[in-house]
């Protein structure tokens, strides 16, 4: 891992742990955020964490460039140093996989993809070695989350999946990005998976929905009352999928009010996971199957 | 008191400065795209420079007044009609209840911005009256305005007719465009040819062009370095490991056509940019009409900071001179 810093323009520094993605990078680039939250420094405006980067935005009429510069490169080594441990949360998120609602978009930007001739779920089961759609849904859902990043749009988590590296599913986004994405689509690109909050452009393939909304200006939604974003980082998340009559069941749920998440509250330790991944995996689930 | 929205143009949106501090969950700061026009717009009629007024793109509004106040109409150029008679852009006047302001066809520019004594007073959303359409969030129920809406102005006091900013200090769009670039980011990623076409080319604004982004199309195409793909970026050679994207970054998705993030950005994703659009320089591209020639000229960041300062010394005098 080698530390990346440059100008984002006069008013950000971008900061990449890695190149590449990892759990060791996602949890650098968090501590390193953490750290620049709490030094204070006078004219930071925001603090965006990222999957293995992180951007502070400052006011350059505050600090020059140059010395945000100098600060944030001081406080590295208290990164390196933080505990990589996470007191977090497991929620388990339904999904309806090939949906009709994302089937309908996947045919409508046809031309912007790879492969013309099928859906996205049959190309990203192909190039990742599968013999059928229903493998590499399987492949999708059997093991956990982890959430690595909220931003794009509105709450959007980006989760990256609790397997070896080579279990690692991998497609590429769409050639050029679509103008159109229905909302709650659980979507896929390079190592990532994510739920989109809203309606909107996306580049990501498109897998399957969610009924269970993530974002609620309104905070009309039950469990989006005290705050309209559902997702932080260094949440766990498991993919339950459901059929259509479920997925009736629970966007009728929500709108009554009474639908609650499958949430427990569970402590992730990056070394106890790279140290034996099935373990920490079955210790989630055990507490997710508690809740 | 309220403006009652006779006609709502294409796009009319209620916007201040924004809601700096959201980025992180991907909601932007937002707010006037060419905010030294807002910010002028409102210093004209007595308001708070960041008192939230109306953003209307390439089509004016109509707009009835069920009271009297003073506005100010800034930002693009564009011939106002009060009751069918015409008045000055960058200069106070009053309204009687009853009056409608009307709106010819555009001239130049993209943005006019309509600011009313007293300010809008929609509920504020995080911190700010912005409207951000993608999250419902903001603004006049979190959309941009229709006819029949109803739009609540808080209490201001009339201010004199014919307070106006000295043309020396109205920042107008041109035809063409020069917009100024800090090369970083993800700027590596380009061989050394492409770097140098990239600010060689002409460009044009592409139909695609809002508050999320500007797309541009017509420079050549550029090269990437070969490198092999960092797991999880994606196999495209400008895909990278989704980070976070600055304010006025430049991605070129495949290559082929910038986009420039805009006030209402996506937070982060999985494109490389190249630079960023300098602060000083973010208000004009809000003011560019497609099909508009743009080129980009490299800077340094010391040119970027005294285009900065240049353009807050603008702020200053027009403060100073409706002060």
């Amino acid at each position: 891992m080698k530390t990346r810093y440059t100008f984002g323009g006069d008013e950000h520094i971008y900061v990449e742990m890695d190149e590449e993605m990892s759990l060791d990078a996602f949890f650098k680039s968090l501590s390193m955020s953490t750290e620049v939250r709490k030094a204070n420094i006078s004219g930071v405006t925001e603090i965006c964490p990222a999957n293995a980067s992180f951007q502070v935005k400052f006011n350059p009429d505050v600090i020059h460039p140059d010395d945000m510069m100098k600060k944030l490169k001081e406080l590295e080594h208290l990164a390196e140093n933080a505990e990589k441990r996470l007191e977090t949360r497991i929620v388990e998120i339904p999904v309806y996989y090939q949906d009709p609602w994302t089937h309908e978009t996947v045919m409508r930007f046809r031309e912007r993809h790879q492969d013309p001739s099928g859906t996205d779920l049959e190309y990203a089961a192909s190039i990742n070695g599968f013999d059928s759609v229903e493998a590499f849904i399987e492949a999708h859902h059997s093991q956990p989350w982890f959430v690595s990043m909220v931003g794009f749009v509105s709450g959007l988590p980006f989760l990256y999946q609790l397997v070896e590296k080579e279990k690692q599913l991998q497609v590429p986004k769409y050639l050029s990005p679509r103008t159109d994405t229905p909302k709650l689509t659980v979507g896929y690109g390079g190592c990532f998976s994510c739920i989109y909050s809203v309606r909107g452009a996306g580049g990501y393939q498109m897998f399957g929905i969610t009924p269970m909304p993530i974002f609620d200006p309104e905070q009309k939604v039950s469990y989006l009352s005290d705050f309209m974003v559902f997702f932080k980082p260094g949440d766990i998340v498991k993919w339950n999928p459901i059929d259509r009559a479920e997925y009736d069941r629970i966007v009728n749920e929500v709108a009554a009010g009474t639908y609650v998440p499958k949430i427990a509250n569970v402590s992730f330790d990056l070394n106890e996971f790279n140290e034996d991944i099935p373990k920490s995996n079955a210790k989630l689930m055990e507490a997710l199957h508690g809740a | 008191m309220a403006l009652k929205i006779l006609n709502s143009g294409l796009s009319t949106s209620i916007q201040d400065l924004g809601r700096p501090g959201y980025f992180h969950i991907g909601i932007p700061i937002g707010g006037a795209m060419d905010r030294l026009a807002l910010q002028s717009a409102n210093m004209l009629v007595g308001n708070d420079a960041g008192a939230a007024g109306l953003e209307a793109v390439f089509m004016g509004p109509e707009i009835e007044f069920t009271q009297d106040a003073s506005i100010a109409v800034t930002g693009a150029d564009i011939p106002i009609k009060l009751d069918g008679e015409l008045r000055e852009a960058w200069k106070s006047f009053n309204v009687k209840a009853g009056q409608k302001l009307s709106f010819d066809f555009l001239k130049t520019g993209a943005r006019i911005y309509i600011a009313i004594s007293g300010g809008i007073d929609t509920p504020i959303a995080l911190g700010s009256r912005s409207t951000y359409t993608i999250g419902a969030l903001g603004g006049f129920e979190g959309r941009n305005l229709a006819a029949g809406d109803e739009v609540p102005i808080g209490n201001g006091r009339l201010v004199p007719e014919g307070r106006t900013v000295p043309e020396a200090l109205r920042r107008m769009p041109e035809s063409s465009a020069e917009l100024r670039v800090l090369p970083g980011l993800y700027w590596h990623r380009i061989t050394e040819q492409s770097g140098k076409n990239f600010f060689d080319d002409e460009w044009k604004v592409a139909p695609e062009a809002d508050r999320m982004g500007y797309r541009f199309r017509g420079g050549r195409p550029l090269d990437f370095v070969d490198r092999n793909q960092p797991f999880g970026a994606g196999s495209d050679p400008s895909n990278i490991v989704d980070g976070c994207y600055s304010y006025g970054s430049i991605q070129v998705p495949g290559g082929t056509e910038p986009i420039i993030l805009h006030r209402d950005a996506v937070s982060g994703g999985g494109y490389f940019t190249l630079g960023a659009i300098i602060s000083a320089d973010m208000d004009f591209v809000g003011q560019l009409q497609p099909h508009t020639s743009v080129r980009f000229r490299r800077v340094d960041m010391k040119e970027a900071l005294s285009a900065r300062k240049e353009r807050k010394d603008i702020l200053t005098k027009i403060t100073e001179a409706l002060a």
